[in-house]
């Protein structure tokens, strides 16, 4: 019934929005941002803990959403983990394009690894209403990054 | 309308045929429509109206001396006429026509409510409402003064009327503006009632049918509110459309709303005098073919008949609320004793965007969100649901495909 499901639904979105990995509140954190999508009501707060030169630590979230949008805040977790800003920047604007395109943009080789491991996210471009779905978790990662504490992914 | 002669017996099948729609497949599988409230499809008659009016008989209204703009002029009022009856209005002159519902609170807000309410007074919603029954009081609370209390609902989703009524009990609210029937719990306000509580603490009672007359005759007489609003392409008519009823004597003592063309009975650079009522709120080339096209779909429905259609609709909420209730983990939300065919609900294990996207593969189209009511998700404790929501074109073997379809996106997210 939902074979044409799978490109939007795989696994991996599957797995990570039901049970994700980074999905608590950082008991110290140097970053913060709230993320919300007023047309459907989703939300997510982020946190993120910085080394002393200024790397991301790591990072944590709470999210109201669906699955896409809670896997796409738990993979972004994953891998942002050890990159400097400028290096997230670049993942988050990476990520926004692979989302609406489907075509994931040629990155150097660090960060082209963990894009791959983004790919499962690819399959929204198909799906105009969920776009933002995805991407909501990065708007709110850019706007932590900014030091701005509310994202939005309208 | 129908006077001397039955209508024809309620029969889905022959009336989805005038729904050209509903024949369409979306993902290679026949449409199963239950959007409706939020906006619902059209019949041959309202498209056919406006074609028609567009092909034949069209110019602007109440301005030209020819021909077409005095027939388009009788169109355009012929439908003011159409809203009056629908309304039981007991005078056409009372029929302000809008762009939609929120257009139409927007002009109570700002005319009766800057014009007329004092600093100081209250207005009263409820916690169910529609954002555009929130948003606009709002705004003239912190224009004008106006205290802005808001009516709890009970844990069923009915209005608490022993909590209204003591936000009444110090006569400081001068308007109570309520849903007549909630776009999310589907639960029916007792407008009767509301009015002569209103009116028993010298309030004023506004009622938001744009889900209301949908499903059920509507006669302002018999409510005894004092202004009513709607939207027309929700009733099956064209978008750009509603209307306002308000009495007379309020319409006549509220300033104007817009500013323009057509609602002056003269101007000059010292100072303009309005129109009478209702031009004086119609600023501008009003919708003429929303207007046309919501008097066709007017007839449409009353010549199908409101108890054919109310009972058709009760038949299929009470088979939507058994079969999703057998549904393992889905919570339907309100359970009020009068309610209307929109049914809210949430599935376990799966977020209502993600129920919506898969019930939207197997054709069926259902609506996911806040539903422009945050603060009832709020008092609900949730984010967002879905909602499934009924027309007269809905039939019994479409609420059956929305449980076995939402049967498999169980299955999917187990």
């Amino acid at each position: 019934m939902f074979e044409d499901l799978r490109d939007l639904y795989q696994e991996v979105i599957l797995d990570h929005g039901r049970k994700p990995r980074h999905g608590a509140k950082l008991a110290a954190y140097d970053a913060t941002a709230r993320g919300d999508n007023p047309l459907c009501g989703d939300r997510i707060a982020l946190w993120l803990q910085y080394t002393p030169d200024g790397h991301i630590a790591r990072a944590g979230f709470e999210a109201k959403g669906c699955a896409i949008s809670i896997a796409s805040a738990d993979l972004m977790a994953e891998v942002v983990a050890g990159l400097d800003a400028d290096a997230a920047r670049a993942l988050a604007g990476a990520l926004q394009t692979l989302a609406k395109t489907g075509a994931a943009p040629a990155l150097d080789a660090p960060l082209a690894e963990r894009l791959a491991r983004l790919l499962p996210l690819a399959g929204v471009h198909e799906f105009p209403s969920r776009v933002k779905c995805a991407t909501l978790p990065w708007h709110a990662l850019l706007a932590a990054l900014a030091g701005t504490e509310n994202a939005t992914s309208e | 309308m129908n006077a001397g002669h039955d209508p024809a017996p309620f029969d889905v099948v022959r009336l989805r045929a005038d729904f050209p729609i509903l024949a369409q497949k979306v993902h290679g599988r026949e449409l199963v429509f239950l959007d409706s409230a939020a906006s619902a499809q059209k019949p041959r008659a309202v498209i056919a109206a406006m074609t028609a009016a567009m092909e034949r008989q069209y110019a602007n209204v109440h301005r030209g001396l020819h021909w077409m703009s005095e027939r388009t002029t009788e169109a355009y009022e012929g439908a003011r006429d159409a809203v009056a009856r629908l309304l039981g209005a007991p005078d056409r002159h009372e029929i302000v026509f809008t762009r939609n519902s929120t257009e139409a609170i927007n002009l109570v807000a700002h005319s009766y409510g800057r014009g007329v309410l004092a600093p100081g007074q209250a207005v009263v919603i409820s916690e169910m409402e529609h954002h555009s029954n929130i948003v606009p009081w709002q705004m003239l609370r912190d224009a004008h003064g106006i205290e802005l209390r808001v009516a709890p609902i009970t844990d069923a989703g009915e209005l608490d009327l022993e909590a209204l009524a003591r936000q009444l009990a110090d006569g400081k609210v001068g308007l109570v503006a309520l849903t007549h029937m909630s776009n999310v719990l589907g639960t029916y306000t007792p407008a009767a009632r509301l009015a002569r509580l209103a009116h028993d603490h010298g309030a004023k009672l506004l009622l938001d049918g744009s889900q209301a007359i949908v499903h059920r005759a509507v006669d302002v007489e018999d409510i005894g509110c004092d202004f009513y609003v709607f939207t027309g392409h929700k009733l099956y008519g064209p978008t750009g459309i509603g209307a306002l009823w308000a009495r007379r004597e309020l319409l006549e003592r509220m300033p104007p709303f817009l500013g323009g063309g057509d609602m002056i009975s003269s101007v000059s650079f010292a100072r303009s005098e309005w129109a009478q009522v209702p031009h004086k709120f119609e600023a501008g080339t009003p919708p003429i073919l929303e207007a046309i096209g919501l008097a066709a779909a007017i007839a449409y429905v009353e010549a199908i008949g409101y108890p054919a259609i109310a009972a058709h609709e009760a038949a299929l909420t009470d088979h939507a609320l058994s079969r999703l209730a057998a549904i393992p983990g889905l919570t339907i939300f309100g359970r009020a004793q009068d309610r209307g065919g929109v049914v809210s609900f949430t599935l376990d294990g799966a977020h209502p965007h993600d129920v919506a996207t898969l019930l939207d593969r197997q054709g069926i189209a259902v609506r996911a969100g806040h539903h422009c009511a945050e603060p009832l998700m709020h008092r609900l404790g949730v984010e967002s649901t879905a909602r499934a929501s009924f027309a007269l074109y809905t039939t019994l073997a479409e609420i059956d495909a929305l449980a076995e379809g939402l049967l498999r996106v169980s299955e999917f997210f187990a």
